[in-house]
């Protein structure tokens, strides 16, 4: 389990208790959290779940495995931060995460 | 106009299912969908991805699923019209008349929506200063690669479209390509290409740069790029190509009067109708409890969806519950002996 902090691109945060074992874009569709659309429902074939990791926790997740930065080179406004919410599985360590979401999906 | 008994949306593996059953009950059907190819979302986005819960099927790919699909539908002679996104609905009578971006019109009792998550639409720059040029000088797709000889054309993106065309305009036309990463998503030997191109100083390569502003009165002059740590470059444009890949619209659909939950149409699950009579809503697009989005779901709501269109297409017949196995009417249908 840990408390994910998503914040919309308005800056209203939703903190969020993720199960370990589902991903962060699942955390948000489940709770109905706007700002991610997960068009594609997790195959990474999409880019609509897109989100921004905060400072000092990008270098802390899983590394991004192929495919996600092709997928992120599609994603409105992707930086050095950027990541597929839906690659990001959730586990005891992303304790205190905090995502932003783009102003956009598409 | 073209009358017929049902229009269905979409060309994906729910939309091709639906007509085999629609050709099964002895109804017919033309299908519209704004790709140039069918087979939806299976052969736009994962035609090489194995599908591993089709059911008998223990493994194939989207593209395996939509030429045996294609096959099975053969035998009805059913038409697709591919390249057109349906525009408009309107009511007349019993009829809904549908309307198409190219123009086509049909008149049916039914209405399938199998439009996925909606139609693929290129994805277009977050500059708002990119929206006065788009479709004259700001592209996201080549119809007519002459009108670029002798310009300058900034060409975005890292896949093979946006590869493929910095090559093949460079050979005419003074070409910049800019990429948010170093990495390419396209073919190694495209990439390897470019980074000749690039040496040679053929191609102005710009990587870790995105689009900030484009600049001209009247017409496009020059463009700004940025790259993350904020430092800005001009470079001079007559014409802008976007390839940052589609994305998923719904579109006209939103404007029908149907009833929407997001982007998905509330549907019952006895015949898959929506809120409007004699319009159907099946696959992805479609939401009901217990809703899944796999594709055997959507061959399920296909079957269904086209029981129900009997009703409206055949009102003054029965529908008779018949197998494939047994029937004679099927098997004619079919052309098996």
């Amino acid at each position: 389990m840990a408390k994910i902090k998503y914040i919309e691109h308005n800056g209203k945060e939703h903190v969020i208790e993720v199960q370990n074992g589902l991903t962060v874009m699942e955390g948000a569709i489940q709770n109905d959290i706007p700002g991610i659309d997960a068009d594609c429902g997790g195959s990474m074939s999409c880019a609509t779940c897109h989100v921004y990791v905060k400072e000092g926790w990008y270098d802390k997740l899983p590394k991004k495995e192929m495919g996600e930065d092709d997928m992120l080179d599609q994603a409105y406004e992707p930086n050095s931060k950027s990541r597929l919410s839906c690659q990001i599985m959730v586990s005891d360590d992303l304790d205190g995460l905090s995502v932003y979401m783009p102003e956009k999906q598409v | 106009m073209i009358k017929t008994d049902v229009v269905i949306i979409g060309a994906g593996p729910t939309g091709l299912f639906c007509a085999h059953q629609l050709g099964i009950i002895g109804l017919k059907c033309e299908i519209v969908d704004n790709l140039n190819k069918i087979g939806g979302q299976c052969i736009e986005l994962y035609p090489d991805k194995p599908i591993y819960d089709i059911p008998a099927v223990p493994e194939c790919t989207g593209e395996e699923l939509t030429n045996n699909l294609i096959e099975q539908i053969k035998p009805f002679n059913f038409n697709f019209h591919l390249n057109d996104r349906v525009q408009e609905l309107s009511n007349k009578d019993d009829n809904w008349i549908v309307k198409t971006t190219s123009g086509k019109k049909f008149q049916t009792p039914n209405v399938v929506i199998a439009g996925g998550v909606g139609s693929f639409e290129p994805r277009k720059f977050p500059t708002k200063s990119a929206e006065k040029f788009d479709g004259t000088t700001v592209l996201y797709s080549v119809k007519d690669k002459t009108i670029f000889k002798d310009k300058s054309v900034a060409i975005f993106g890292g896949g093979d479209s946006a590869l493929d065309w910095a090559i093949e305009l460079s050979n005419s036309s003074k070409v910049s390509l800019i990429h948010r990463r170093d990495e390419f998503r396209g073919a190694p030997a495209s990439v390897q290409k470019i980074k000749e191109l690039s040496k040679k100083n053929i191609i102005n390569l710009f990587t870790k740069y995105s689009i900030k502003d484009v600049k001209g009165s009247g017409t496009l002059e020059e463009m700004e790029i940025k790259s993350e740590e904020g430092e800005s470059k001009t470079i001079k444009a007559d014409y802008v190509l976007g390839f940052f890949g589609l994305i998923m619209q719904l579109g006209p659909i939103a404007d029908w009067g149907l009833n929407l939950d997001k982007k998905t149409i509330p549907v019952n699950t006895e015949n898959f109708e929506t809120n409007k009579k004699g319009i159907f809503a099946i696959g992805d697009i479609c939401t009901y409890p217990g809703k899944l989005k796999l594709i055997l779901s959507g061959f399920h709501e296909g079957a269904l969806a086209a029981r129900g269109c009997f009703k409206y297409a055949r009102p003054n017949e029965k529908y008779r519950f018949e197998f494939t196995t047994a029937s004679n009417t099927i098997k004619d249908r079919l052309g098996v002996k």
